[in-house]
């Protein structure tokens, strides 16, 4: 267990870290330290909001309860899981690489949790309000990659590392249009700066004035996630639970962790790129941000109950020659835009005709098919004996 | 530079306690086997690799489809036309006409690039 | 003993542990972790040059990027024919090599003294500036270089289908 050995050192050398800095740093180091935490039980708090809320949402999509018998309308549920979870026996094939296997859930949920420093949940409560914020959240985003790669490797198992090397071609694929359509957010608010771009949204937010990058963000970001339709590479009848399946109890934790956490980021910055952040009458501001990001997650639920996964193949094809070219054309499009200084609504409804295009040209590809199989009324049939 | 180091500075703390989080989850879940909570029997049939409940067959490696490679390096170019395309976007309005024309032609010979990929019939699956 | 002494020294460990890591491992994907490490470090040092943009774009192309080119590349072989693989008669060489150009780059410090200038950040705006107003040939180069690399690229997953 010499790989379990260090990794607790290395906890724990965080802790003397957090400590000597505590000690050391006084009252500023008090307050940042106070962030921290807030941060972290912040998170916590809403993971297990996210799973309670994805299994009721979802059983009642499917016209069933959900959990109930846990607690209250099953409210502890998630705690129930995440008991369930570390109370299960470690099964581990033989000759994993020990090293690679505990690391791997380390390298895949430290970016996750990293990248929360620079996100602003109101006017200026931020843990550290980054100049470069959204190519800070760019950067570690595409660093987790490699813990995926590192897990299916670990795992000594064919499976395991063909799994992981699909999730990472589809997540490296879908990063591309996520990377250029936050790009083309920056330039509409002229920084990087997370808190900036959500003040500049004015008089109304990126989402009127480019429906199609806000559709092109989230479509990119579910996959980035691995959430349906886009779940392929760790679904648990696809490729037997991609790289994760030699992965049990605890560490299997850890990856759905860090699954619920990437979610709630995804929400966050559609949020705060599109939906501006945590701007809104009345109520304050927190309260707004975080109805908002609540109202992307319901969405992204939504989806998750209504349509079927995409192979594969249909997942690489929808990536590189749909939404890649549509970013692209979407960039320079803005970039026309801005310079020329045309009015808002001229961005909008430019984003809109290409939107009703890509509907229109959907809507008659599938009406042109032919369904395989034609449904005989069961009463037909038997007045036909 | 104290400004920087104290934006900057939090993150390493940051890393401490996040790598904390799930080496905690561990160590309690190992903690648990050992005050006999959680079962640890292993068995011959448990060491052993999952394939669907079969007996595995094979090596642990096979030759990959090397179109994964391809995704792979089609990322890292794209990547690196983002990084030039972060600098620009952010004041571009502020660098003229000229910078804007040459980012379009940089653009532009990349859309080549992808559109000859695209006809060489490389973006598809296999 | 400021504290960016500290990181500077802290970092550069990292950087030249990892970089030892990723010569003596035996195992290529440890080596490619201690890759992830090295380069990571090096992110650091530019932080403390103040340099936020090159340091976010050293974690967003190398530490990500090209570190997963790496791990794919690792992935597709057939490592089972190369896990014996010994080359460890070289390492001599290797290390008087290492040991001449650390001599050679310390002499030219203390030849040729270069002067020490206060530190000033690099910001976006002025990258932005420099890149596409004064380097705006090579700039363009640049994206030919790129197209060459996606072409390459083609051409190797093609060349494995026999077409």
């Amino acid at each position: 267990m010499a790989a379990a050995l260090v990794i607790s050192a290395l906890g724990l050398l965080g802790l003397v870290a957090f400590i000597t800095a505590l000690v050391a740093g006084g009252l500023a180091a008090l307050a940042a330290v106070g962030g921290l935490l807030a941060m972290f039980v912040f998170l916590a708090a809403v993971v297990l909001s996210l799973v309670w809320l994805e299994r009721k949402y979802l059983g009642r999509l499917q016209m069933r309860m959900g959990p109930m018998r846990v607690g209250p309308f099953g409210l502890l549920q998630p705690v129930a899981d995440a008991a369930k979870l570390v109370l299960k026996e470690d099964v581990t094939p033989a000759w994993v690489d020990r090293w690679l296997f505990w690391t791997a859930p380390l390298l895949l949920f430290l970016p996750s949790y990293l990248l929360w420093v620079a996100v602003p949940f109101g006017p200026g409560l931020v843990l550290r309000d980054l100049d470069l914020g959204l190519l800070y959240i760019v950067a570690l985003s595409v660093v987790g990659i490699v813990g995926i790669l590192m897990a299916g490797w670990g795992s000594a198992n064919k499976y395991g590392m063909l799994g992981s090397l699909r999730s990472a071609a589809q997540l490296v694929s879908y990063e591309v249009p996520v990377i250029i359509v936050a790009l083309t957010v920056a330039m509409m608010a002229g920084s990087l700066n997370l808190s900036q771009i959500v003040e500049a949204q004015r008089p109304v937010p990126y989402a009127v004035v480019q429906p199609l990058a806000l559709f092109l963000f989230l479509l990119a970001g579910l996959a980035e996630v691995g959430r349906t339709p886009f779940d392929i590479y760790h679904a648990e009848s696809e490729v037997m639970g991609g790289p994760y399946v030699e992965y049990s109890g605890a560490h299997w934790a850890v990856f759905y962790l860090a699954e619920y956490v990437n979610t709630f980021l995804v929400a966050v910055m559609v949020t705060l790129l599109f939906l501006g952040g945590w701007k809104g009458p009345g109520l304050p501001p927190v309260l707004w941000f975080l109805l908002k990001a609540y109202l992307v997650v319901g969405f992204i639920f939504w989806f998750r109950g209504t349509f079927p996964r995409l192979r594969i193949d249909q997942l690489m094809a929808l990536g590189w020659k749909a939404l890649v070219p549509l970013s692209f054309v979407n960039l320079v499009l803005t970039s026309i835009y801005l310079f020329y200084g045309w009015p808002w609504w001229g961005m909008s409804l430019i984003s809109l005709a290409i939107l009703a295009a890509l509907g229109y040209g959907i809507h008659r590809q599938a009406a042109a098919r032919k369904p395989a199989i034609t449904l005989v009324p069961a009463v037909e049939v038997r007045s036909a004996r | 530079m104290e400004d920087y180091l104290r934006q900057y500075g939090l993150l390493f703390l940051f890393t401490g306690v996040a790598i904390g989080i799930p080496a905690s989850m561990l160590l309690v879940s190992r903690m648990a086997q050992l005050a006999r909570m959680r079962p640890h029997k292993p068995s011959p049939v448990k060491a052993q690799l999952y394939e669907c409940g079969m007996e595995t067959i094979g090596g642990r490696w096979n030759q990959f489809n090397i179109r994964y490679y391809f995704y792979a390096l089609l990322f890292l170019v794209f990547d690196v036309e983002a990084v030039f395309l972060y600098p620009w976007a952010v004041h571009f309005k502020k660098l003229g006409l000229f910078a804007l024309v040459e980012m379009f032609v940089f653009l532009a010979i990349l859309v080549i690039g992808f559109v000859y990929a695209w006809r060489k019939r490389a973006l598809e699956w296999r | 003993m400021t504290p960016s002494l500290i990181a500077l020294a802290f970092l550069a460990a990292l950087a030249l542990g990892g970089g030892l890591g990723v010569v003596i491992s035996r195992n290529v994907v440890y080596a490619a972790l201690f890759l992830l490490v090295s380069l990571g470090a090096v992110a650091g040092l530019y932080l403390l040059l103040l340099t936020e943009f090159l340091a976010l774009v050293q974690v967003l192309i190398y530490g990500g990027a090209v570190v997963i080119v790496i791990v794919f590349a690792l992935m597709l072989t057939r490592l089972q024919d190369f896990a014996k693989t010994r080359d460890h008669h070289q390492w001599p060489l290797g290390l008087a090599a290492a040991l001449a150009v650390l001599g050679l780059l310390a002499a030219t410090f203390v030849v040729f003294q270069p002067a020490v200038h206060p530190l000033q950040s690099t910001g976006i705006q002025e990258l932005g500036n420099e890149l596409f107003v004064r380097w705006a040939l090579p700039f363009e180069i640049a994206s030919l270089v790129l197209l060459v690399a996606l072409i390459g690229a083609l051409i190797i997953s093609r060349a494995d289908r026999g077409e």
